[in-house]
């Protein structure tokens, strides 16, 4: 029975964790196109006149999509039509499963790996739902009986088969050095030290299949510049634009959902998942007093810088609108103010002082930490990628897929066998 | 075979994995229905014909968009299918290789019919790369052999 | 030296010359329609007139051969201007001349749409401008033009030959499967509407594709949709009151359009901006020229997927835009020059601003150099991209950056100078092999020789009158007319009766932003004009269009297209 709590509390979680990053990413996205085009960024919508820096902005999408006319061709695949959207979500969530976001934790005695699923075949599964996700394009560009979907569907198509031969042969040189197609196995053994120093993460002893693996995931997940099938100045908005309300949403959800899975990928894969270099585990433990305290009291520091800073603003800016927005940087203060007090006060539970079981947990924590910064770094670099780059043509992309990147993965296979047969 | 470490723990743990990756695309599809169905309830529906109508760029679409495509198309659907099948056959030997290399005698036959079979591989795609069957675009002066196709494009180069 | 050219013709043609005539420093040959084909090749092959203008079409209800129509010719390489006039009537074909050179193709098919002139042997008359539910022609001067036409029904660009044809190119690149070729059937091609309603065309035209995959096998193109009766209205306006009509041709560069038609109408005028004026316009027309660039580029850049670069480009554009407003009172639609001068002068701190502006823009421009420059992506979609020859380019009459763009260094600022653009300094910018990625540098040296051009003219604006003496043409100040009789009647006529221009034909011209652009102006001697007809520079660079997309595939289409700067205001006019 356990058992089974224990995968619906992680499964429950994994959800929870989808649900926060999807909008927080949406936000990031904007908020990061605004930041490298000298722009503001979305700042309107409000909560009592109060804009939070665009937060409320992805809420405010949903709402109005919830609430938007859902309109149809007529000339639609009905059944494929409603379809296409509700399968390219599950697939993009479908990933999350086998994603290890921490090493374990030991509740009741019990050791619980973090992951909602330990495949055996981790890592095949991820390339098995990665190409599924094109069903669902596939579909919504055929069934939408509209030429410019259709386009886009074909174009999904070319990317998909062009791509995922060259994310497999980039992913072999790594399942020949950890020996096992298990992501956990795969992250576990990047815990090591090549020479004593060199952490052996993947992009360590893997470089060229970094470089093909990072194109292909690029590629898989429709981003520029690969964002061919949506390519909106060439095919108007590709496979999706026959859909509208909720339905536009969902597809609009899962290309973020597929982004978070292209980052947790490349960090579980390349850059250790949940390792911090030079920190294994033993030593985390070993120092967990004296990390929390330093954490604690780094939180309460840069929290009260914050806080000053909001509270200059709030001075400075007294009267800049005369109405609720007045208020924003007083809440802002006020709000690392609380986060200050908070870590301030949780120093005075003495955390120097945690005994092992505390240990683990602290642990845990900062190796969770270590894959959300990972992850959110990625994810950072998805959208940096989309706003610097133009896009490829069709021809190129597909000759990029053939002519470069699958001579080079299986040359990269090669290399890699000869050095492990002799070195 | 139980030697082999990685099927080592195949046991009814494995399947309770399997279990959970269900169970979660599952609650990804009822999380998905739902919403689809709660928007369903709430939002407003006002079909008329003119929204009903296919975008084309404001103009009304000339024949359906479901058509056979040319077979080249389908080609590198096939090339896709053959590589990604051979792809798969190298999984094993990618995962197995550490573990059998050392062994003595078996060492270089793991290691040279890998060789051998990814040459096999390369030589497939060099055939296919050198055929042309690559180039996803083709120019529209290419002349095929039939004569009277020929004909035809040679009509149309000369014309104005 | 065109009166050297057409001493030749005539020794050469003799008697097929029916009339020479010269007016506004413009030379005219009218000969006999029959002969007009043999004038032509002869001014093509041996005299180096390599590019067709325009064709312009006059109605005279009154004569007896009531159609006139001009060949406005141009020797790029012997800076020569002539035009070859013909006369017709109803019924009586003229022979086309498409077959020399290419840019006739269109701009027959337009004075057969607007005057139901004939063309013999053209390959697709077609009405181009008005719908082709259109009956009659717009500009016969016996056309009611209160009478109202409800046209609604789309037209199917492709005939069955058309797609006959492009089956048998898809045909041609379909595989061998099985040692044997399969025909491509009709049916199995995919036709594709791109615009009027499509993010990149930019405005409202389209363009009809038939695909093989995302091949285009064979494309068409269709104007007309925001045709406004720019040249039918300007025959029942003033001449003053057609300029603000003309801020709506290309609302990228109003303050060239404005000031190049107010120099054309000055031409026919015989009178001459004052140097104050022409600095002024030298100036708003090189912001324009800017502006229209940078909206050029960065929807270009936008097209093949570089979105960043709109916003370091726009901002420029928005805070040209500012001083626009300050200047005229608006951005897009300025009305901002006067037939004689300027509607008023800059206002104080107008130099300084637009100084930092410019430096802004290096700034802007820099970064997007960065960004694009080395960037291989950008280069494989853009270099080689709807490429065009230096020859062909002169066939289909380009002008402007993207004939430059081919290697050839004309510009009518060099070769023809007006508003005094030969007191300054700079440099023409080309390319070498005329594609997307030529066209898009071009336009990025343009900027930069542009801000040299407006430094200079801050530097050294005149002191002196704006506006010239002669009340005969531009009102008289504000003061006298409301404080003397002579003032008040003065404004009273130039305002109900209008500029009483002498009768006869000019052509004004000047080299608008993406081209030359052209005011081919007939006067009866009334107070409106005759017959006004707009060259615009991107009318006979999109005739081109289709045949540099075909065979390429719907993203070079897209960025050929962006690269183009086809103004939808001007095409359709």
């Amino acid at each position: 029975m356990p058992i089974v709590l224990e995968s619906l509390a992680k499964i429950v979680f994994m959800f929870l964790l989808i649900m926060g990053m999807v909008p927080a990413l949406i936000w990031a996205e904007r908020k990061g196109a605004a930041f490298i085009q000298d722009r503001t960024g979305p700042n309107r919508a409000a909560i009592g006149g109060v804009r939070l820096a665009g937060l409320v902005h992805p809420i405010a999408d949903v709402l109005k999509l919830v609430f938007k006319e859902d309109v149809q061709p007529e000339a639609r695949h009905k059944a494929f039509y409603n379809l296409a959207p509700w399968l390219a979500m599950t697939i993009a969530v479908s990933s999350y499963a086998v994603i290890p976001f921490g090493d374990f934790i030991t509740i009741a005695g019990r050791k619980i790996p973090l992951v909602v699923a330990d495949l055996q075949v981790g890592a095949l599964y991820v390339l098995a739902v990665a190409s599924l996700g094109t069903y669902a394009v596939v579909m919504a560009g055929w069934a939408s009986n509209n030429k410019f979907t259709f386009l886009g569907g074909i174009r999904a198509t070319a990317q998909m088969i062009s791509y995922e031969i060259s994310m497999g042969l980039a992913l072999m040189g790594l399942m020949m050095i950890f020996s096992s197609l298990r992501i956990t196995d795969i992250v576990a053994g990047q815990g090591d030290m090549i020479f004593g120093f060199l952490p052996k993460w993947g992009v360590v002893v893997q470089p060229l299949g970094f470089i093909l693996f990072i194109t292909a995931v690029f590629a898989e997940t429709n981003r520029n510049p690969f964002d061919l099938p949506e390519g909106e100045s060439e095919i108007v908005a590709g496979f999706h634009l026959e859909y509208s309300s909720l339905k536009f949403a969902l597809f609009f959800m899962a290309e973020y959902c597929h982004m978070v899975v292209g980052a947790a990928l490349i960090a579980s894969f390349y850059f250790g998942g949940y390792q911090i270099p030079w920190a294994p585990r033993a030593v985390l433990e070993a120092n967990a007093g004296g990390l929390l305290t330093a954490k604690l009291i780094g939180v309460a520091v840069a929290a009260s810088v914050f806080a000053l800073l909001f509270l200059r603003r709030a001075q400075k800016e007294k009267n800049k609108f005369n109405d609720n927005r007045d208020r924003e940087p007083v809440l802002g203060a006020g709000l690392w103010i609380l986060v200050a007090i908070g870590a301030a006060g949780a120093l005075l539970l003495k955390p120097w002082t945690v005994g092992p079981q505390g240990a683990e947990m602290v642990a845990t924590v900062f190796q969770i930490s270590a894959f959300v910064a990972k992850v959110v770094f990625f994810a950072w670099l998805f959208i940096w990628v989309r706003w610097t780059l133009p896009r490829f043509r069709y021809d190129q992309l597909m000759h990029l897929g053939w002519k470069v990147m699958l001579p080079l993965g299986v040359a990269n296979l090669v290399v890699t066998a000869l050095v492990m047969a002799f070195v | 075979m139980t030697a082999m470490p990685f099927l080592g723990t195949a046991t009814s743990a494995l399947t309770g994995h399997y279990a959970t990756v269900l169970i979660f695309v599952l609650v990804g599809f009822v999380f998905a229905g739902l919403a689809l169905g709660v928007a369903k309830l709430i939002r407003p529906s006002n079909p008329s014909p003119a929204k009903m109508t296919t975008y084309e760029c404001g103009e009304l679409p000339i024949g359906s968009s479901w058509i056979r495509f040319n077979v080249r198309f389908y080609l590198i659907a096939l090339f896709f299918i053959v590589f990604d099948v051979e792809v798969i056959f190298l999984y094993p030997w990618a995962v197995m290789f550490r573990t059998l290399y050392p062994i003595a005698g078996l060492g270089a036959i793991v290691f040279w019919e890998m060789i051998i079979f990814l040459g096999i591989l390369t030589l497939g795609l060099a055939y296919v790369w050198a055929k042309g069957d690559l180039d996803w675009v083709k120019k529209l002066t290419e002349r095929p052999e039939n004569g009277a196709a020929t004909a035809a494009l040679e009509e149309e180069a000369s014309a104005p | 030296m065109s009166q050297k050219l057409v001493d030749k013709l005539q020794q050469e043609f003799g008697a097929d010359i029916l009339a020479v005539s010269s007016q506004h420093g413009d030379e005219t040959i009218t000969v006999d329609k029959d002969k007009l084909l043999v004038v032509l090749n002869h001014l093509r092959d041996h005299e180096g007139c390599e590019q067709l203008s325009d064709v312009v079409g006059v109605h005279y209800p009154d004569r007896d051969q009531e159609f006139e129509v001009n060949y406005l010719l141009r020797s790029w390489q012997n800076n020569v201007r002539l035009r070859v006039r013909v006369h017709t009537t109803e019924g009586e074909a003229i022979d086309s001349a498409t077959g020399i050179y290419k840019s006739a193709d269109w701009a027959e098919r337009e004075v057969y749409d607007l005057f139901g002139v004939d063309f013999a042997d053209h390959p697709d008359l077609r009405r181009i401008l008005c719908h082709h539910e259109f009956e009659g022609h717009p500009l016969r001067k016996d056309y009611p033009i209160e009478q109202g036409q409800e046209c609604s029904r789309p037209e199917h660009l492709f005939n069955d030959e058309d797609i006959a044809r492009a089956a048998r190119r898809a045909s041609g690149i379909k595989p061998e499967v099985g040692g044997a070729h399969d025909e491509v059937h009709p049916s199995d091609l995919l036709t594709v509407n791109l615009g009027p309603s499509h993010p990149a065309t930019h405005g409202a035209l389209r363009v009809e594709c038939l695909l093989d995959g995302e091949n285009i096998l064979e494309a068409k193109s269709e104007i007309g949709y925001i045709h406004r009766c720019f040249e039918k209205e300007a025959e029942d306006h003033t001449w003053a009151q057609v300029m603000p009509y003309t801020d709506r041709l290309n609302y990228c560069s109003a303050m060239a359009n404005n000031a190049i038609y107010a120099l054309a109408v000055e031409k026919m005028c015989g009178v001459e901006a004052t140097p104050r004026a022409n600095a002024i316009r030298v100036i708003v027309s090189e912001l324009s020229r800017i502006i229209d660039h940078l909206v050029c580029v960065c929807a270009n850049l936008v097209d093949v997927g570089a979105l960043t670069n709109y916003w370091y480009l726009y901002n420029t554009r928005e805070s040209i835009y500012q001083s626009l407003e300050g200047l005229c009172g608006s951005r897009l639609t300025t009305n901002y020059a006067r037939i004689g001068g300027m509607s008023h002068d800059l206002y104080d701190g107008f130099a300084d601003e637009i100084r930092t502006k410019l430096d802004e823009m290096v700034v802007g421009n820099n970064e997007v150099m960065k960004l694009i420059a080395r960037n291989r992506i950008f280069l494989d979609r853009t270099v080689g991209v709807g490429a065009i020859s230096q020859e062909d380019a002169l066939s289909w009459g380009f002008t402007g950056p993207c004939l430059r763009a081919t290697g050839l260094a004309h510009d009518l600022r060099k070769s023809a100078p007006y508003f005094g653009y030969e007191q300054y300094e700079f440099e023409i910018p080309t390319g070498t092999d005329g594609d997307s990625h030529d066209r898009i540098m071009v336009r990025m040296a343009e900027m930069v020789q542009s801000r040299a051009i407006i430094l200079q003219a801050l530097d050294n604006l005149p002191d002196g009158p704006l506006n010239i003496e002669d009340h005969s043409v531009i009102i008289p100040p504000k003061e006298k007319v409301y404080n003397t009789i002579e003032g008040a009647m003065n404004q009273f006529k130039l305002v109900y009766e209008g500029i009483q221009v002498p009768a006869g034909e000019g052509y004004g011209f000047g080299e608008g932003a993406n081209g030359e652009l052209g005011f081919f102006c007939v006067s009866d001697g009334t107070g409106h004009a005759y017959r006004i007809k707009v060259r615009p520079p991107c009318f006979p660079i999109f005739s081109a269009f289709t045949t540099l997309v075909q065979g390429r595939m719907i993203p070079d289409a897209i960025a050929t297209l962006g690269s183009l700067n086809i103004i939808a205001g001007e095409l359709d006019r």
